[in-house]
């Protein structure tokens, strides 16, 4: 086996998400770097990082759907949103105004995915019968009902302008989002998000990854690249797609109900066409069809606006605020179109596909041909 | 009558005023290797599209293994054990050969979205158990050395062969098979009629060929039927329908022009 990594002796192990050790052990050391960060980091940093596991966790849903299963969705705002409110309502304190049962996170959390994804197989049925533009149209319907519900329905939502507080992150009685203290260790409320986060990334990471390595996610692609011949071959397209749109709602709804607790707060209004549009391009950037390049993608965007007021820092002719050639919030949306035009032709397996070439390129190193 | 595997009678297709199929009936036996042939626009494969569900007939009945199959699904008929591979392939481009041939095997495989995510006792022995048959698939057909490779990528020849893979991995009772030699040279139409023969020997599946290589045909076949603007004209052992002559009149007459043509186009690689 040593030194003939592609050789396998077992079918199991050609099939792993690791398939040798040399990659196992770089996951785990990258894995802890990631995890004693925040004992350094700055607290803002820190909930902007725990922002971007969560949209990961949101990304994966929508490639699962997009990507893998090459249905094109703009709806994926609209399941945030169910999540969000879904899990407020669930985890969240009741006054006389509004529903919360007040639930713990571990009844909350999956709660809110199982509502999403509730909605998202009821919807699913009508959505199958289209594809392509009539189906991408139907999806962003759903985000304009989406925006009229959560605004109507203020029992759940507060209504708009007014708002509500989000789901308690509380575990068995262990408060989250206070600073409190682990075995004489100190650790901020930032500290705790930014580990809830991480750890509830790699839980759908893992369990994304075995949908797409097994006979599901192999259905996924059948339907995605040839659709009749996937028919022929005994894979009903109507239920794959159901189940993957389900799938799909279940992780946006996941992702939605956290991303509310950790931001602590959102409007009726947030989840919008723009929303949508945003997980799109962080599944183009990232790489279509990859769970590692979802989370690479939703961590780009998530950290871009606050590199570019870096930049601005340091740039003369980039000016926070309205003064200056180009404000930073200009630049990050030219950024963000020129981004996804960028990726669309030159790189369309995303930045995945740009890490593997890396990856390939030192594997080989230093012989680079 | 019904003690056939597959009795196709009086079937009927038309598109907005074309006939494809025009009250053609026939049948198949276990094990058997029928044929079908006849120019350009006969109807063949209008015939596959009826027995995979993805047409519907607009009259007759076809029945398999005692069940009618007009009106059912297509992935319902998949799971009564018809397999087919295309004339203009159709294999999933984005996923490897192992890949392709695994999802053969989807509709034998049982474990659930929720299975599959923890991928864990019974959900990963079966993608084990499963992976062994596609492997015996991939030697039985010589592909090893291309398991790993994107099917996109692949020799025209060779992605011909996969997409017989996928059809045996389904383990099919009948296996239809669109013009599996077109576009193919000499030594891959022998290599393509020698997996035909295996499948039948070792296997013992039944099959319908549709294919223009006459030679082929008159060698392997078991019984041949003859179209011609949808409708039957002949049908009999390859012997006799060689010597009828309503067939060398409908049919024979363009035979060397066809493999010519379609040899370019495998040259050139613009086929798709
Ligand atoms: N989907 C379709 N729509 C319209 N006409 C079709 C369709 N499929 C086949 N036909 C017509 O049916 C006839 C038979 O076609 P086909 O079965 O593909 O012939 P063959 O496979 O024998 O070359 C042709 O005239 C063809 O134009
Ligand atoms: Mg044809």
């Amino acid at each position: 086996m040593r030194g003939r990594p592609s050789l396998f002796t077992r079918y199991e192990a050609d099939g792993a998400i690791f398939p040798n050790n040399a990659q196992r052990v770089w996951f785990v050391v990258g894995l802890i770097a990631v995890a004693v960060l925040p004992i350094w980091l700055p607290r803002d940093w820190m909930i902007l990082i725990a922002t971007a596991f969560i949209a990961s966790v949101g990304v994966i849903g929508l490639n699962l759907i997009t990507g893998y299963a090459g249905q094109v969705s703009l709806g994926h705002a609209f399941f945030l949103g169910i999540g969000a409110y879904a899990g407020a309502a669930f985890g969240g304190a009741a006054t006389d105004k509004l529903t919360g049962l007040g639930l713990d996170i571990l009844i909350w959390l999956p709660a809110a995915g199982l509502t999403a994804g509730l909605v998202g197989a009821i919807i699913a049925p009508i959505a199958v019968r289209l594809k392509g533009l009539y189906l991408a149209f139907l999806t962003l319907g759903l985000v304009f009902l989406g925006e009229h519900i959560f605004r109507e329905w203020d029992s759940v939502t507060g209504g708009p302008g007014i708002g509500r507080e989000p789901a308690q992150l509380s575990l068995f009685g262990w408060r989250f989002d206070i600073d409190g203290s682990i075995g004489g260790f100190d650790v901020t409320r930032e500290q705790q998000i930014y580990w809830l986060g991480l750890v509830v990334l790699i839980i759908m990471g893992f369990l994304a990854k075995n949908i797409v390595r097994s006979r599901i996610g192999r259905a996924f692609a059948a339907i995605r690249d040839r659709d009749i011949a996937a028919e022929v071959m005994g894979i009903g397209l109507t239920r794959y797609k159901v189940l993957a749109f389900a799938v799909s709602s279940f992780y946006a709804g996941v992702a939605g109900a956290l991303l509310f607790t950790v931001t602590g707060f959102v409007t009726t209004a947030s989840f919008n066409l723009l929303l949508s549009i945003n997980y799109v391009a962080m599944v183009v950037i990232g790489g279509a069809a990859s769970i590692a390049g979802s989370i690479m993608g939703a961590a780009f965007l998530t950290l871009l606006p606050r590199m570019i007021d870096a930049a601005g820092d340091v740039l003369p002719f980039l000016e926070v605020g309205s003064q200056g050639i180009l404000s930073t919030s200009q630049l990050e949306r030219v950024i963000f179109g020129v981004l996804i035009i960028a990726f669309l032709i030159f790189e369309p397996m995303g930045l995945y596909g740009i890490w593997i070439r890396i990856r390939n390129y030192w594997k080989a190193w230093p012989f680079s041909y | 009558m019904s003690d056939h595997l597959l009795q196709f009678n009086e079937v009927r297709l038309s598109f907005a005023g074309v006939t494809a199929i025009d009250g053609v009936g026939f049948h198949v036996d276990d094990g058997e290797l029928f044929a079908i042939i006849g120019p350009n626009g006969a109807g063949k494969t209008s015939i596959f599209n009826c027995l995979n569900g993805v047409y519907h007939p607009q009259g007759g009945s076809i029945l398999f293994d005692g069940a009618e199959i007009v009106g059912m699904k297509p992935h319902r008929i998949a799971e009564l054990g018809i397999a087919r591979t295309f004339q203009n392939i159709e294999l999933f481009t984005n996923l490897t050969v192992l890949d392709n041939i695994l999802l053969g095997r989807n509709l034998r495989m049982k474990s659930g979205v929720l299975a599959s995510a923890l991928y864990w006792g019974r959900a990963q022995k079966e993608e084990t158990e499963h992976r062994r048959r596609a492997e015996e698939i991939i030697d039985f057909l010589e592909i090893e050395a291309y398991r790993k490779s994107l099917v996109g990528m692949l020799p025209y020849g060779i992605q011909k062969r996969v997409e017989l893979g996928r059809a045996l991995a389904m383990d099919p009772k009948l296996l239809l098979l669109d013009e599996p030699a077109a576009g193919m040279n000499l030594e891959e139409t022998e290599d393509m009629a020698r997996f035909i023969l295996d499948i039948q020997e070792e296997l013992g599946i039944a099959m319908i060929l549709v294919e223009h290589d006459m030679g082929l045909v008159m060698d392997i076949a078991d019984r041949v039927m003859v179209l011609d603007f949808g409708e039957k004209i002949a049908e009999g052992v390859p012997a006799d329908v060689q010597r009828n002559p309503d067939v060398i009149k409908a049919y024979l007459g363009e035979e060397f022009e066809l493999p010519g043509d379609e040899a370019f186009v495998a040259e050139t690689g613009e086929e798709e």
